[in-house]
């Protein structure tokens, strides 16, 4: 009954799950291909990178009456800077512009993201229906862990005649069933992950205002009632003060002053290590907005952090191209799952209404 | 008693979820090498999370046809 049912209500969410998570796993690569991906120019040799002040000044020159919400670095594209333009610091994430600039020219490179894969990404995410739609999906994947586990509990009785991997064609229905035992079986561990990293990203926006609330207004006490920063200070001393404070590590984005992720008076510059696990669990240096001086930097709590770690399992970005192959196949394993349930689940009401058939054989749990 | 027992589908607690454990457990170990180790750890990643593909792909190949 669990299993039935909680399968049953995400059904048809788990597969605009599974169908529109097929393709991200290869956004980095479509997007390449389709012109959304913009790459830097070829570095002459020893050339110097600009600095971050006139990247700065160039974003905002492009998209004429907006403001700054982020720079970032890619780890993978050291030789581009990407600008987060809209029209508040605080705007809809909707509306923020992305765009890449040269390191080295300070040339704009075109817009980052957007084209048909931002539809599949908005589809996966919130179904275009903002952060209730993303927490609706959050209850779905919930529903998905529920099904799973339900699942192995049920795959006892049903299957304890039977040797481990039987596939039978004695009629489509049973073929069915053993198709869907035998993959349900096998990508249980794997679909659990990425069910639960999926559901814990649905409560990313929960996390950061919550970090917002505590650990930031904790760390900027002392600036409590400040207004926002009048002259603001220079982004290239501000970011080598973080690197100062935060040695052996690299920067991965600078939050301007009254974004989602830091306070209304200062910059948080969030500094990565660099190695697979460490490039995940960003430190972030709060600086104040006008002086750039240090204020505090501390480690993420707990939960930031496992939503961090929770973002390359649930991506499955983080292990080459095989491994992203590897994801598909197992996406499609659990499509096929999951619609071999759905039939399952027909087939059975069909023989309910209308009686048993005689002679068919029953798919019944063994005693 | 372990000699005479009989056939494998004889409906003990590993059979029916030994291959399934096993299975699972190499999954989460191929999930968490690559993000612990870059060079050795994704290579362990391909093999052990490819088993799940790999496996499914021998039991079709093997199935038995009436």
């Amino acid at each position: 009954m669990v299993h039935t049912w909680s399968s049953l209500i995400s059904t048809l969410f788990l597969l605009l799950l599974c169908i529109t998570g097929l393709p991200l796993i290869f956004h980095h690569e479509i997007d390449e291909l389709l012109g959304y991906d913009p790459k830097p120019e070829i570095a002459q040799p020893g050339a110097v990178k600009r600095s971050i002040d006139e990247i700065a000044r160039t974003a905002l020159a492009n998209d004429p009456g907006r403001v700054l919400q982020y720079i970032l670095w890619d780890k993978d594209e050291p030789n581009t800077v990407v600008a987060f333009t809209n029209n508040k610091v605080d705007g809809d994430p909707d509306a923020a512009t992305l765009r890449a600039y040269d390191a080295h020219t300070a040339k704009p490179l075109g817009s980052v993201g957007g084209g048909p894969m931002l539809i599949f990404l908005k589809l996966h995410v919130d179904m275009f229906a903002g952060q209730p739609g993303k927490l609706f999906l959050g209850a779905m994947g919930f529903l998905f862990l529920v099904a799973i586990v339900s699942g192995v509990v049920l795959y006892w009785p049903f299957t304890r005649r039977l040797s481990f991997g039987t596939l039978r064609d004695k009629s489509r229905r049973i073929a069915w069933f053993d198709w869907h035992n035998l993959l349900g079986a096998v990508t249980i561990a794997w679909a659990l992950v990425v069910g639960a990293t999926g559901v814990i990203n649905t409560l990313a926006e929960v996390m950061l205002s919550q970090w917002k609330a505590n650990e930031i207004a904790d760390m900027v006490k002392p600036y409590a009632g400040k207004p926002p920063p009048v002259h603001r200070a220079s982004l290239d001393t501000t970011i080598e003060r973080a690197r100062t404070t935060a040695p052996g590590m690299n920067i991965s984005f600078i939050a301007f002053p009254g974004t989602p992720f830091t306070s209304s008076h200062h910059f948080a510059v969030f500094m990565r290590g660099d190695t697979p696990l460490t490039s995940r669990l960003l430190k972030p240096v709060l600086l104040d907005g006008e002086t750039g001086e240090v204020s505090d930097a501390r480690d993420l709590p707990v939960y930031l952090k496992v939503l961090l770690v929770s973002q390359p399992l649930h991506f499955g970005d983080y292990g080459g191209m095989p491994l992203k192959i590897i994801w598909a196949l197992l996406d499609i394993m659990t499509i096929v799952v999951i619609v071999s349930g759905l039939y399952l689940w027909i087939v059975k009401r069909r023989k309910h209404r209308s009686h048993a058939i005689a002679g068919q054989p029953s798919l019944q749990p063994s005693r | 008693m372990t000699v005479a027992r009989k056939s494998r589908s004889s409906g003990n607690w590993w059979t029916v979820y030994g291959g399934p454990l096993l299975i699972g457990v190499l999954s989460v170990a191929g999930l968490l090498s690559a993000l612990l180790s870059e060079g050795p750890g994704r290579y362990f990643s391909w093999l052990a999370l490819g088993a799940p593909v790999a496996l499914t792909v021998w039991f079709f190949a093997r199935r038995k046809r009436d």
